[in-house]
């Protein structure tokens, strides 16, 4: 599989930005979540993020706490995350997981990054390890040729920024608020100088999460980065439609549609 | 606190927070480390200002009643044939060691600027010392408590919202303990500019273990002084229950150094380890990451976290401080699980003996240690000297204790089944 930048280069050369949708694996079920994000890949999602539900996610609000536990409820493994990855990857779009850290170092680092490699995925992002206390994921990842996704935040001092930026790969996380996860209504004023200060350390590819859910807050963020991450307001889409496949696809793919509109509309 | 306080600890954490390279460390949301840098400084400036440390020490004196007394139990001694000495921190304001963490990060707090505090809480002896400090310090106070919690704690509650603070319960996850903590994480990261999170033990990522070590250890270095003024001699063993370990780390620093003396650590062992319904993280967890430490862990396979069980609220924990896991590898300080029939078996030998009713999780390291004080007093005869640290008092668990053991019903035909010594029943 190929890095997550390959997405961005594409995005680029179109003019627009990139749209990362987020969903956890095994919600609603193993098969209806890999069904949910083919359905964003062919509906304008550039690159996949899944994520591993863990019992503890301190970074997710409601939304994605809800879908985690209801994925955790219903029995979903390590080992189901893989078999997601490899159903998606398979589309072609980069595929990343995303994932706190604990259950990895419960499988093992070095064995999980080459599972994860070998199903296709491009890398993974981490909002729990900051690369200063990363080091064995950093080495199991350069091991095997995999995307380092870390994050920065409107707090990171600009030392730290630059820290993060070269030891991220593929792009890096820029949280576009001081929060958890979940759909806001107004945007925030925060992501744009963050960008910039992600930007004057290197030419690695930013890209905006937290809190866009439409395609109107997706062009204002297009305008200024290089990629738009949207979790909560999928995750919320099929959270509205319980027991209704069909319907919960269809809003899925709408949302996308509109999203990936909003991606274009920001061109810069 | 002494002149100690200022030494370096040789089972001290490096400047990253990591114990002996592997336990502890931060392993946390980027969007925390700034504040988390922050503490750090804050703390060691502290602790290296005189006048913080002075002011520290006044406020525990004359508003929580510090020092504490070591108490010779003569009637507990003489039952096992060693010499058992209380530290009585159940007398403190509050009735609990909590008080004196929640002293130090509040008066932190106000050194830093900060207007607002931030606690979790599982049975609510946190929240009630965190709301105290709170009033005492006139800052903003809310506290997380799971809401399974705050239902079975219900006079906690109105104790924390008399002194002004707001509980807020927490329905994610399993509801408990763990849960409070991710929620009021999760606040952090939205309020960080103007909130300080009292974390209300030892664990937690870097400065938490550390700072909160720091603020309880007077615990320890009061009783060993005190023992040496009162007996001219050292502990044989020193003893505490370990939920998160705040109070066990804060008896165990002064005598990690004294090579001669046993440190032993009390673990909630519920309906019994072997039933899977415990708490006994060190005894029967794993390594991994909870809470943005590395540390003994609850965890099943896949490494989610598995829920605990145990009699008190304030020990029902599935991770552990990671200074204690790094002292248990190390073979420094043993930890045992107690289950709860032997806690609440403990609760009321103390109750009757002494006249002290302990917190069950107390009780935990009562019935410890009274095994050890028998064990040493078979090897060293009766001037062998077990310190047990008393760390709260048992009135928030009648609740519990009546339950148990059939209380309350003055004119009920059946005696309370209560039993006599741990080790004399039949
Ligand atoms: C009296 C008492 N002892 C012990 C504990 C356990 O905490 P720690 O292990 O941090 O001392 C609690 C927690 O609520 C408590 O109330």
């Amino acid at each position: 599989m190929p890095s997550t930048s390959t997405a961005f280069a594409k995005a680029r050369a179109e003019g627009r930005s990139a749209l990362i949708g987020y969903l956890p694996a095994g919600f609603p079920s193993v098969e209806g979540s890999i069904t949910a994000m083919r359905a964003m890949v062919e509906a304008g999602c550039d690159v996949i993020e899944i994520g591993l539900p863990y019992s503890d996610p301190v970074m997710d609000g409601p939304t994605i706490q809800a879908a985690a536990q209801q994925a955790l409820e219903a029995g979903v493994r390590t080992k189901d995350v893989l078999r997601v990855v490899e159903a998606v990857a398979a589309t072609g779009v980069p595929t990343l997981v995303m994932t706190y850290w604990n259950p990895v170092e419960r499988y093992g680092v070095e064995r999980w990054a080459a599972d994860l490699a070998a199903a296709g995925g491009a890398g993974m992002i981490t909002p729990d390890i900051t690369p200063d206390h990363g080091s064995a994921w950093v080495a199991a990842a350069d091991a095997h040729d995999l995307d380092k996704v870390f994050l920065v935040a409107p707090s990171s001092t600009d030392e730290r920024v630059a820290m993060t930026a070269s030891a991220s790969r593929g792009f890096v996380y820029a949280a576009a608020v001081m929060g958890v996860t979940g759909a806001r209504d107004a945007s925030s004023d925060l992501a744009g100088p963050l960008v910039r200060r992600v930007r004057a350390s290197g030419d690695i590819p930013v890209a905006v999460g937290i809190g866009v859910s439409n395609g109107d807050q997706a062009a204002e963020v297009a305008s200024f980065a290089d990629g738009v991450i949207v979790g909560s307001a999928f995750v919320r889409t099929l959270l509205d439609h319980p027991g209704d496949e069909t319907a919960g696809i269809a809003a899925l793919r709408a949302l996308t549609t509109d999203l990936a509109e909003g991606v274009r509309r920001g061109a810069r | 606190m002494s002149q100690q306080t200022q030494q370096p600890v040789k089972y001290d954490a490096d400047d990253r927070g990591y114990f002996g390279e592997t336990w502890g460390g931060r392993f946390m949301p980027e969007a925390l480390v700034a504040a988390l840098d922050e503490l750090t400084v804050a703390w060691q400036d502290a602790m290296a200002d005189a006048a913080f440390v002075s002011e520290f020490e006044r406020v525990l004196r004359d508003y929580a009643g510090t020092p504490s007394r070591l108490y010779h139990a003569e009637r507990l001694s003489a039952q096992v044939g060693a010499r058992v000495l209380l530290k009585r921190e159940d007398l403190n304001h509050t009735g609990a060691h909590k008080i004196r963490n929640v002293m130090g990060q509040a008066l932190l707090t106000k050194r830093m600027g900060k207007s607002r505090v931030i606690a979790e809480t599982g049975a609510g002896q946190h929240g009630v010392a965190s709301a105290t400090a709170a009033a005492y310090f006139d800052l903003d106070c809310t506290v997380y408590m799971g809401a399974v919690d705050t239902r079975r704690q219900a006079l906690n509650v109105a104790r924390m919202q008399l002194l002004g603070a707001k509980v807020v319960p927490v329905e994610s996850g399993s509801a408990t303990l763990k849960d409070a903590i991710n929620e009021a994480m999760r606040d952090w990261v939205a309020s960080v500019d103007h909130t300080a999170y009292l974390f209300g033990t030892a664990a937690g990522p870097h400065p938490f273990p550390s700072m909160v070590r720091d603020f309880c250890r007077g615990i320890g270095d009061e009783a060993r002084q005190q023992c040496l003024d009162q007996y001219g001699v050292l502990p044989d063993a020193v003893a505490a229950c370990v939920g998160g370990g705040s109070n066990a780390i804060g008896l165990f620093t002064a005598f990690l150094e004294d090579e001669g003396v046993e440190i032993h650590g009390f673990e909630p062992g519920g309906d019994g380890v072997e039933t899977g319904r415990h708490a006994a993280t060190i005894h029967a967890g794993e390594a991994g990451v909870l809470h943005g430490a590395r540390t003994y862990v609850l965890q099943d396979e896949d490494g989610q976290t598995v829920e605990s069980h145990s009699i008190s609220a304030g020990l029902d924990y599935p991770g552990v401080g990671p200074q204690h896991s790094w002292l248990a590898a190390l073979g420094r300080a043993t930890y045992t699980p107690v289950t709860d029939a032997q806690a609440m078996e403990a609760m009321a030998l103390l109750s009757r003996t002494e006249g002290i009713i302990p917190a069950i999780e107390t009780a935990h390291a009562v019935y410890g240690a009274l095994d050890v004080a028998r064990r040493l007093g078979e090897e060293k005869g009766p001037a062998a000297t077990v310190i047990i640290n008393l760390s709260g008092r048992g009135d928030k668990d009648m609740g519990t204790a009546i339950e148990w053991f059939g209380l309350g019903d003055a004119d009920g035909e059946a005696e309370p089944v209560i039993a006599t010594a741990p080790g004399e029943e039949a």
